[in-house]
């Protein structure tokens, strides 16, 4: 079989030097899709005329757009409309993209851990003179994050995967440079398998974090 | 001294009318428990007390605190809410908080007291609820009687003028009834005015300096425990406690 294992062992040290990259996009774009999530899933549960519709409408279009295609709009299709973006930065530009993008999904996954949260502590709250402010960052909040974090654990190692695709504006992260790396050499199934493993490594290393997180989160809801 | 005054108080809920005019008075110290059948708006009149739900027309006064229906601005919502607290049907205690955080949450994030402070007093409150040793556990691993006399520890933090329960024991499974209307009774004794929503009619008699008997959004009846429990001449009022009595000697 030719299949060159000691070649694959010696990619694995090229590529590591672009994790860094590989996770900065995926974790600035996180960020900002949470933030954007939660403001969009507050918005879908407002009273205020229009603001409903327009969470909806946001939720709808970009859930729908295929991840590649809103990237392109971006980087190559928003220049030309405002040629001052033409300067945009690749790499900003594909923050851009994946946080917008990410954010539609979280919005819903947050929308349902708020609801999860019975309003009935709310109204316990409001009760004792708690403001509503208040209530939500101290009580509501961290009950609504423990039931959201499933969901946003997996939105978030879709989003570790979807960094790859920043290698179409020329972002040089994991995956581009593995790319390189084997048209150079030729030895395309050991680059790419061993560009695909250390996607694993760090997924499998996230979800050590999250569980972690899940425990703690959760500490006051077990029994035990 | 009258304590809380409620005059003409009126609420919908789209067309469906559950409060048609009521007007009451409790006095300070006075315990009041309001008593009905379901859908009577017993429950929607504790809450309109403390504007859960917002009234539509009539006027509360609450200590210090007073409001007509027709319009009032924020401060005005804060003011009365600070006059009472509340013990709800299914406790609601703060999920993610200790007992004892239930109870120093509204000192600590309502009334800016220090932490050291605010758990000192908490301590003191659960005492009072005989639930000191479980401080430090979550809601979840609580009883349901436990729950309740943590949230009725919480409702007492705050230092109300009245507290307003709403079915205190509804929820609780018999055996676990009288732990929390002991510590109904030993408040009654200590002269906290309190309203009580409730189905447990020996409770009322026995604790109530006022029963109040609603049905269709109306007071149909109110006086001395004994006047309206036992020898009411009403119809309706008679009709609704035989009802209750057949209830009870139904075999569980």
């Amino acid at each position: 079989m030719n299949f060159d294992f000691g070649y694959m062992l010696r990619v694995f040290p090229l590529i590591f030097n672009y994790i860094p990259i590989t996770l900065l996009l995926a974790v600035i774009s996180m960020i900002f899709a949470c933030l954007l999530g939660l403001v969009i899933a507050l918005a879908r549960q407002s009273n205020l005329p229009g603001v409903k519709q327009l969470a909806i409408v946001y939720i709808s279009l970009f859930r729908a757009m295929p991840t590649l295609v809103l990237l392109f709009i971006i980087y190559y299709g928003l220049p030309q409309l405002f040629p001052s973006l033409s300067g945009l930065n690749a790499m900003v530009a594909a923050i851009i993209g994946l946080s917008l993008k990410e954010a539609s999904f979280l919005a819903e996954i947050f929308r349902a851990g708020l609801d999860s949260v019975d309003e009935g502590q709310l109204e316990a709250g409001l009760a004792v003179g708690i403001s509503r402010f208040k209530i939500f960052t101290h009580i509501v909040l961290p009950q609504a994050a423990l039931n959201a974090l499933p969901g946003t654990g997996n939105t978030f190692v879709s989003l570790i995967k979807q960094t790859s695709l920043a290698f179409t504006l020329g972002v040089t992260e994991l995956f581009a440079e593995g790319k390189m790396i084997a048209s150079a050499s030729l030895k395309f199934f050991e680059t790419y398998l061993a560009i695909g493993l250390t996607y694993w490594m760090l997924v499998i290393i996230y979800s050590w974090l999250q569980s972690y997180l899940e425990k703690w989160l959760g500490k006051p809801l077990r029994r035990a | 001294m009258s304590m809380i005054n409620v005059h003409n108080l009126h609420k919908k809920f789209k067309d469906n009318v559950v409060l048609d005019g009521i007007d009451f008075t409790v006095d300070e110290g006075e315990v009041v428990a309001i008593i009905g059948p379901s859908g009577s708006g017993k429950s929607t009149l504790l809450r309109c007390l403390n504007l859960l739900e917002q009234p539509d027309q009539g006027e509360i006064k609450i200590g210090e605190a007073s409001l007509g229906a027709e319009h009032y601005g924020k401060k005005e919502v804060v003011a009365l809410r600070q006059q009472t607290a509340m013990v709800f049907q299914h406790y609601n205690l703060f999920r993610n908080k200790t007992a004892l955080q239930n109870v120093t949450a509204a000192l600590i994030l309502a009334k800016n007291m220090k932490k050291s402070e605010a758990e000192r007093l908490g301590l003191e409150f659960l005492k009072q609820v005989n639930l000191e040793d479980q401080r430090d556990q979550y809601p979840v691993t609580l009883s349901g009687g436990q729950q309740q006399r943590v949230s009725i520890a919480r409702a007492l933090a705050v230092n109300p003028k009245a507290i307003l329960l709403d079915e205190p024991t509804s929820a609780l499974d018999p055996e676990l009834v009288d732990s929390v209307l002991r510590v109904l009774r030993n408040l009654a004794e200590k002269k906290m005015t309190m309203i009580v929503v409730t189905h447990e009619i020996e409770f009322a008699r026995e604790v109530a300096d006022k029963v109040v008997f609603m049905a269709d959004g109306k007071i149909i009846e109110q006086g001395a425990p004994n006047d309206v429990l036992r020898y009411s001449k009403n119809e309706r009022t008679r009709r609704f406690l035989q009802q209750l009595d057949k209830h009870k000697e139904v075999p569980v």
